[in-house]
């Protein structure tokens, strides 16, 4: 048994951390009434902690599309891509994807974090090396470990610590992969693109996006910081989710490098693992054409964020550096936090909590998700929330 | 492994740790980082990069698997620092 004390060590230090705060994580969702509410026990909360950024969950089309492939193709394909797990719309799904970023190939995962563990390890070895953000979401850290190359991390988004790592680096840069992410999800804020770009062709390496937070989100047509910031072609390898503003589940990696079909052939993640179901990938399908389309969503999405942004920042909360779709506020211990989290669900809004080491920097985060379907007023409800409740962490 | 490098960055880790755990014990070479000292698993990687810079050196994280002690992280340091 002495295996498993281990494990009662970690939820003893967990509980000595949070006494009262063990049901911040997992709370159980009871009834799903729409893209912004839902029962949480006996209350009828507000969604403000979901990636449903676009807020399609209930989106007519998308369930239309699932139904219609259940009762066509069944509920799951048992089995692999490499085997029988590669149905019409599985394809049709990879070019759809590539077509929308314009490349000539693109693969789908089972999940985004398989996407980035599959792409990772598929890319790189021993002996290659990955230099990632600091920050990087723990699939990205997953891959690499994955992958047995050397990982090397950069402050996040600090692009002269970055620099002064490449040079450390001399003639290895050569089979270097660097890693960033289109907009990070504990503050919201979007990676220095251009200056990432400059840098990996200076130093001759190859570059990987996660676009995962802002697929749907940034971008005229919602491609994600490549459109954002015009420097899609200078991407090697997008990956992403269908887990958030896709609204089912997912992933999927494209490029312009023939090489990335080999990932088909070696890359575990995405062979030793069954395919998504044919209504998954049917209401993706569905999902990623009013995605590209949803300039109408976007616009609403972006008014709410910088509604929410200068609400809890007017109100005094120290937030992350960009307004989107994530806004955390900042917290100093995780006693505050969980406070500011339970008084905020007493008013019946559900956000994020987020605590060391999850949170950067040993800070603890009550992080808010924003999506298109919030209308005006209950944004300013949870800014007025928020802002009743300063008081608690200052 | 005696010589002033390894204790340099003997010395140099041992100040760090003292400065970023609240634990009042004394840093010694066999001092476990995690449960002696509660140094968690961002806190250890912030310090790897600190020491990076410090000896103007690549450390690839993935060495820290088999690290627990003050000793074994002395060591690691040290490998990279002697074979760049
Ligand atoms: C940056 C980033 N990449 C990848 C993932 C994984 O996505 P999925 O939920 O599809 O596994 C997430 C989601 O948590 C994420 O935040």
């Amino acid at each position: 048994m002495k295996l498993l004390e281990k494990l009662d060590a970690a939820a003893a230090a967990r509980k000595a951390l949070l006494p009262n705060g063990v049901g911040a994580f997992g709370i159980p969702i009871e009834e799903v009434y729409s893209a912004t509410e839902a029962r949480i026990g006996n209350r009828r909360v507000l969604l403000l902690g979901t990636n449903n950024y676009l807020g399609l969950t209930f989106a007519p089309e998308c369930i239309r599309a699932a139904h219609e492939a259940i009762d066509k193709e069944g509920t799951g394909t048992t089995g692999s891509r490499m085997a029988n797990g590669s149905y019409y719309g599985h394809r049709a799904l990879e070019k759809e994807f590539a077509e929308f970023y314009k490349c000539s190939s693109g693969i789908v995962f089972t999940t985004g974090y398989q996407a980035n563990l599959g792409t990772i390890s598929g890319l790189v070895g021993p002996g290659d090396t990955v230099l990632i953000d600091g920050d990087s979401h723990a699939s990205i850290y997953d891959g690499c470990i994955l992958s047995g190359a050397d990982i090397i991390r950069f402050k996040h988004n600090d692009m002269g610590d970055m620099e002064k790592r490449l040079r450390r680096l001399g003639d290895r840069t050569e089979t270097t992969l660097v890693i960033a992410e289109g907009i990070y999800s504990m503050l919201g804020d979007q990676a220095p693109l251009a200056e990432i770009v400059r840098l990996k062709k200076a130093y001759n390496c190859i570059l990987l996006l996660d676009e995962a937070h802002s697929l749907g989100v940034l971008g005229e047509t919602g491609q994600g910081l490549v459109e954002h910031t015009g420097l899609l072609e200078e991407v090697d390898f997008i990956t992403g989710t269908f887990s958030k503003s896709l609204c089912s589940i997912g992933g999927f990696c494209v490029s312009n490098h023939p090489q990335l079909e080999q990932l088909r052939y070696v890359s575990h993640p995405y062979i030793f693992t069954a395919s998504p179901s044919p209504a998954t990938i049917a209401s993706t399908r569905a999902a990623l054409e009013l995605l590209r389309t949803g300039t109408h969503l976007r616009k609403q999405l972006w008014n709410n964020c910088t509604q929410l942004y200068a609400q809890l920042s007017g109100a005094g909360y120290h937030l992350g550096p960009d307004a989107g779709p994530v806004i955390a506020a900042i917290v100093d211990t995780p006693q505050q936090a969980l406070l500011l989290w339970q008084k905020l669900l007493e008013h019946n809004i559900y956000v994020n909590l987020i605590l060391p080491p999850a949170a950067p920097e040993g800070k603890s985060l009550v992080r808010c998700s924003v999506n298109a379907a919030h209308t005006t007023e209950q944004i300013n409800y949870v800014g007025e929330t928020f802002s009743k409740l300063y008081s608690l962490v200052n | 492994m005696t010589d002033s490098n390894y204790d340099e960055i003997m010395r140099l880790l041992c100040d760090r740790l003292s400065a970023l755990t609240d634990s009042e014990l004394l840093i010694t070479p066999d001092t476990n980082l995690i449960s002696q000292l509660s140094i968690d698993s961002i806190k250890l990687l912030n310090l790897i990069m600190e020491i990076e810079d410090t000896f103007d050196v690549s450390i690839p994280i993935n060495g820290l698997t088999d690290v627990q002690t003050v000793r074994q992280l002395a060591d690691l340091v040290y490998k990279v620092k002697s074979t760049s």
